[in-house]
């Protein structure tokens, strides 16, 4: 590793960097103009054209604020758990494969700004640590709502982390099926790469039929997929899982005490842990970056370009869902969030991966009707 | 799966209300201050003293307006007509006429109790100021010029829209229909400030020969 690897690994992280924070800022617009068309409003409409810049005015705006510290706050934690709140947001997308890496001046460089081994117990821990910073920011306000907030926030986090890795799990162990895979794996990277191509040859019957499906996990997996996203809703603590800044008891949970820049870093952090938990479900479940990239009938840089457009494609649907059950569903009573935390999701999860267990198990000993 | 049904049907709806929103369909709220809606004909604005066709003022300062107000908002204080040159038809006038914006519940009372329809109000609702002061609307703001229009107090503002005070409330005369049920539905009321534009009352033995 010489100097050149250490630019391309900076180049790699300020890009993640820089595209988060773009990402972030057309989510944040596509929200208020997605829900608002939900609900009979036009939304933003006068900074640029549809609004677009609204954001980037709310944005310097917030920057100019007054930071108000009340006077009980404990002012080491609470001027930490903004930084807490955005630094694992942005290490989740560093593990996020963007494309299938470019070959530069005879050098490979991943488009992904780390390809750790570990990557799916990264991103679990890097969201568990997420935690701390509401936690950590309900707790030195040193106010009654935002230690509700991060009290609320804690047990939410712990209920629905369990399913989440359980459903993470199932992938895992499913990778193993892959053509030529001995294990299962945990690096991202690695997993896409097992969902190229489609499901042909493994079931012999149906195979003119499944050799069109794209070898996707959620075909298998769709019962991980659908925890996994409920989990991924109330992990980024959105509606209708909001409890933790639940407007009408709280005021704004466990950011109420925050102004200016430091409240825009929780906000950054909500935003960005949305299309995190989006892209990582587009990883596990959607094939990442597979995709047809037509080489030789486009041009080059287009067939390079291609593999990112395709993620950023299926996480923007999912994204787009995140908004609208948000625009749908009205906020869950903590004790149905607890039920379907610990009585039906982490059950399911734990009940299906028994059954994967069992599939891939008669897998390996070459039942006729499985591959 | 019952809650999959409601689900199905929840999302239904957002989808459907989305879809449509997205193609600018059935959107209700308009774009303030550049795209207003348009208020209904009896909508309670600010209020216009009105003048006579020949420029005499209607108001004869008889301080009803001010009796009938339950926000005690109206200022009235007459004063005897100069003879050389009278500023209403009748004795008096109203020298001093103030009206308090802050405390106005926009009731039309005072529109009710004014004899000679002196006070009518109209369609213009943005009153903002910056000082307490300024919103008390004297004569200077409420009394209409000689040519029937009526003062803005920002009238340089980019947004000001002065057509609001051309357009006076469709004052419903307040008049009972002399006990004939059957002359409820018959509006009387002038769309513009001014002089009364509808035909008069009917009288009693016209009004029985009609109705019976």
């Amino acid at each position: 590793m010489d100097w050149v690897d250490l630019l391309f690994v900076a180049a790699r992280v300020v890009g993640v960097f820089a595209l988060l924070v773009v990402l972030t800022i057309v989510n944040i617009w596509l929200e208020r103009k997605i829900v608002a068309d939900m609900q009979n409003r036009v939304g933003p409409a006068r900074a640029g054209p549809w609004g677009i810049l609204q954001t980037i005015a709310d944005g310097v705006k917030l920057f100019f604020k007054e930071q108000v510290t009340p006077r009980k706050v404990d002012l080491g934690a609470y001027l930490l758990a903004p930084f807490l709140a955005v630094v694992p947001a942005f290490l989740i997308f560093m593990m996020v494969p963007l494309g299938p890496g470019l070959e530069i001046a005879g050098r490979q460089v991943p488009l992904q700004g780390a390809d750790l081994n570990i990557g799916i117990l990264f991103i679990l821990a890097m969201s568990s640590m997420a935690v701390y910073a509401v936690v950590l920011a309900g707790w030195s306000s040193g106010s009654k709502y935002p230690l509700l907030g991060g009290v609320r926030a804690t047990a939410q986090a712990i209920s629905y982390e369990a399913a989440m890795g359980l459903a993470m799990v199932a992938v895992v162990m499913f990778s193993a099926t892959a053509p030529g895979a001995e294990n299962g794996t945990l690096s991202l990277a690695e997993i896409v790469e097992r969902q190229s191509g489609t499901w042909s040859g493994t079931v012999a019957f149906l195979d003119p039929v499944v050799g069109l499906i794209p070898r996707w996990y959620v075909f298998p997996q769709v019962v991980a997929f659908v925890i996994f996203f409920l989990a991924a809703v109330a992990e980024t603590n959105r509606a209708p899982f909001d409890l933790v800044e639940a407007e009408q008891e709280l005021v704004g949970g466990f950011h109420t005490e925050y102004s200016g820049i430091r409240f825009a870093m929780f906000f950054l952090a909500e935003y960005i842990n949305i299309l995190s938990m989006c892209a990582i479900a587009a990883t596990l479940f959607f094939g990442g970056w597979n995709g047809p990239t037509w080489e030789g009938i486009v041009p080059g840089w287009v067939s390079a370009v291609l593999p990112v457009v395709w993620l950023m494609l299926k996480s923007y649907v999912l994204v787009v869902a995140f908004f609208w059950i948000r625009a749908t569903l009205p906020r869950l009573r903590y004790d149905q969030l607890m039920t379907l935390g610990w009585k039906r999701l982490i059950p399911a999860s734990m009940l299906w991966l028994v059954i994967s267990t069992v599939v891939i198990g008669f897998r390996q000993f070459g039942l006729p009707f499985i591959g | 799966m019952g809650i999959l049904r409601e689900f199905w049907k929840g999302f239904k709806v957002t989808g459907s209300i989305g879809l449509r929103g997205l193609f600018g369909k059935d959107i209700v709220t308009t774009q303030y201050p550049s795209e207003m809606r348009e208020k209904p004909t009896r909508f309670h604005g600010r209020h216009v003293l009105n003048r006579y066709p020949d420029g005499m003022e209607k108001c004869i300062g008889c301080e009803l307006c001010a009796g009938a107000c339950p926000a005690r908002c109206i200022y009235v204080r007459g004063a005897d007509n100069p003879p050389d040159d009278p500023k209403s038809p009748g004795e008096r006038f109203g020298y001093v006429y103030e009206i308090n914006m802050l405390r106005c519940i926009f009731c039309g009372l005072c529109v009710e109790a004014c004899p000679t329809e002196a006070i009518t109000m109209t369609h213009l609702f943005e009153m903002s100021v910056t000082n307490r002061n300024d919103a008390i609307h004297t004569r200077k703001e409420l009394l209409m010029a000689e040519d029937g229009s009526v003062p803005h107090i920002y009238p340089e503002d980019p947004f000001a829209d002065l057509s609001e005070l051309d357009a006076a409330d469709g004052w419903l005369r307040a008049t009972s229909p002399s006990g004939v049920a059957a002359y409820e539905g018959e509006t009387m009321w002038q769309a513009t400030p001014g002089p009364a534009s509808w035909t008069p009352e009917p009288d009693q033995e016209t009004r029985d020969s009609q109705h019976g």
